[in-house]
């Protein structure tokens, strides 16, 4: 069975718990959303990350408390170029959301969410180290796969898969 | 939350404490972990671990080939689970591609699926108890590991690496045989869990080195991301099994075993109690076991039969394609989880619309997991430490990737 055609009309999408939640908020935080296969996917206000997702984890409905994921993807060459990619998880609802906020290439800078989820440590500094993205705020950003003196970030779409020779 | 905030580095200042370099080839590290700990005498004060030494980039690599060549690379995050790790990146490429699973392929994947689980807790149930020096679970463990090593080797040819399910089913039909072989192994394997826990649950030794050892509260577990039985050993009731099923797993009836205590001990009770709910799954997928196709009726992603191919233009044609060209696969992004036997297991694969994945990322539960070390180490003894890494089952192929 293929899917359906996504949704990405916000106004039909504004019964979501979490877009419903954040527009109440912040309508300017949410750039677009998008229903595709089942799964919500949310673009996020570059400045308003942190803050959406302390929103989102203390929901009173629908609690998005924990953190599955963050990664990253490069859409190089076009801009903004990288996609910065969050899962939720709704423990009590078994729901999930994602979201996205969109950073340009010539300096990826986004606030860390370290302070919401002492668990995002790992993930943001993996996409640190990987894809070069610089989370402020994050209380020890360093290399956490490649060796510390490791040039380049392996997972930008312009770094080739053999390496540097 | 607030004892979490803070990572400083770990730098010799005070002349009371020292820093240990333990690892990364230390036995009771699983694998290449190094951990650093700063230690006042027997007492850790602080823990910081250090990742990477087993990265081969296989995110990267994956962005290289066609969609059906990544499935092997995806045995080899995980040594320990790979079928699980191949039903969590087909079901999300699945997903994508929005194909249906004929049901004999379900219940099949969801029997290996559980085989593996066994497998796996077997291999932490063995090198867990040696670490704090019971020897001989190890080779009790590791008999029956044999067993299931057997049935893998049988039904995919490969011990370790199986690969055995592809994009739109499984590889090939079991063996003749290979149920009668699953069932004797079902119903012997109840009481070789006895067996261990004889060994160990009542054991004085085993009680002291665990109970109360490397505790954590349900907020921090949920807080650094933990899942699974590291989750539910602190009274995290989920299991994406049962809360959010695929393949079919809604079909079956199983307990998730739940322990508030959140120490070494409730753990190490989660995860036996999971062996024997594994077995009675294995027991219900043959009983209830489908007739009918192991592959979705999609030529275009599935491989036609050899048969077909020597008989047919059209699947030859088929055929010829799929080997040269891969399958294009239509764009969107998909974020797909599944329960391995460390937590939540999660691919996110983003197509573009070519026959190669655009990006596939990871989501591993042992990396997760391993951020609660400190939490669980610091002012605790230094023995405590082995006891802990044992007890969050950490596979340093997946963490590092």
């Amino acid at each position: 069975m293929p899917w359906p055609p996504p949704v990405t009309d916000l106004e039909q999408l504004k019964e979501h718990p979490a877009i419903a939640r954040l527009l109440a908020w912040n309508p300017a935080a949410v750039e677009e959303a998008k229903y595709d296969r089942d799964e919500t996917t949310i673009y996020i206000e570059r400045s308003t990350i942190r803050e959406a997702c302390a929103l989102l984890r203390d929901h009173p409905s629908v609690p998005f408390n924990y953190l599955s994921d963050v990664t990253c993807v490069d859409w190089f060459p076009s801009e903004p170029r990288f996609e910065v990619v969050y899962h939720l998880l709704s423990i009590p609802n078994k729901e999930r959301v994602r979201l996205k906020v969109r950073l340009s290439g010539d300096s990826p800078v986004i606030e860390s969410i370290f302070s919401v989820w002492p668990g995002s440590n790992y993930f943001e500094r993996e996409v640190f180290d990987l894809f070069g993205i610089r989370f402020t705020g994050h209380p020890y950003l360093r290399r956490l796969l490649m060796p510390e003196d490791w040039e380049g970030n392996p997972l930008r779409k312009d770094y080739p898969v053999e390496g540097y020779r | 939350m607030a004892h979490l905030s803070s990572i400083p580095a770990l730098e010799p200042g005070q002349d009371k404490t020292m820093i240990l370099n333990m690892g990364p080839q230390h036995p009771s590290t699983h694998g290449v972990l190094r951990l650093l700990l700063e230690i006042d005498g027997e007492n850790i004060v602080r823990l910081m671990p250090d990742i990477g030494f087993l990265h081969t980039g296989i995110e990267k690599t994956c962005e290289a080939k066609f969609y059906q060549q990544v499935v092997p690379m995806t045995d080899r995050i995980d040594y320990l689970c790979p079928l699980t790790n191949n039903l969590c990146y087909v079901l999300a490429v699945e997903k994508l591609l929005g194909l249906e699973i004929p049901p004999k392929a379900q219940w099949l994947r969801v029997m290996m699926n559980e085989l593996t689980r066994i497998n796996s807790h077997l291999v932490w149930l063995g090198t867990h108890a040696m670490d704090m020096g019971a020897m001989t679970v190890f080779l009790y463990c590791f008999r029956e590991r044999e067993d299931i090593l057997r049935l893998f080797e049988a039904i995919s040819g490969q011990r370790m690496m199986t690969s055995y399910f592809r994009i739109g089913g499984v590889a090939l039909e079991p063996p003749l045989g290979f149920f009668d072989r699953v069932r004797d192994f079902a119903n012997r394997f109840p009481s070789k869990v006895d067996e261990y826990e004889n060994l160990l649950t009542g054991n004085p030794i085993w009680v002291m080195r665990t109970k109360g050892v490397a505790r954590i509260t349900k907020e921090d577990a949920i807080a650094l991301g933990a899942s699974g039985p590291t989750a539910r050993g602190s009274g995290i009731d989920l299991d994406l099994r049962r809360d959010m099923p695929y393949s079919g797993y809604e079909n079956f009836q199983f307990k998730v075993p739940v322990s508030q205590e959140g120490d070494v001990f409730a753990r190490y009770m989660c995860r036996v109690a999971e062996l024997r709910e594994s077995i009675a799954i294995v027991k219900q997928a043959l009983d209830g076991m489908p007739e009918g196709p192991i592959k979705a009726d999609a030529p275009h992603v599935v491989l036609p039969d050899r048969e077909k191919m020597k008989t047919q233009m059209e699947a030859l044609i088929y055929h010829f394609k799929i080997i040269t060209e891969g399958f294009a696969v239509p764009e969107g992004e998909v974020y797909q989880a599944v329960e391995s036997p460390r937590g939540e297991m999660g691919y996110y694969v983003v197509s573009d619309g070519t026959a190669k994945p655009y990006r596939v990322h990871m989501r591993s539960a042992c990396l997760a997991n391993m951020q609660t070390l400190p939490t669980m180490c610091e002012g605790r003894l230094l023995a405590d430490v082995v006891a802990a890494i044992g007890s969050i089952d950490i596979v340093l192929g997946e963490i590092d990737r």
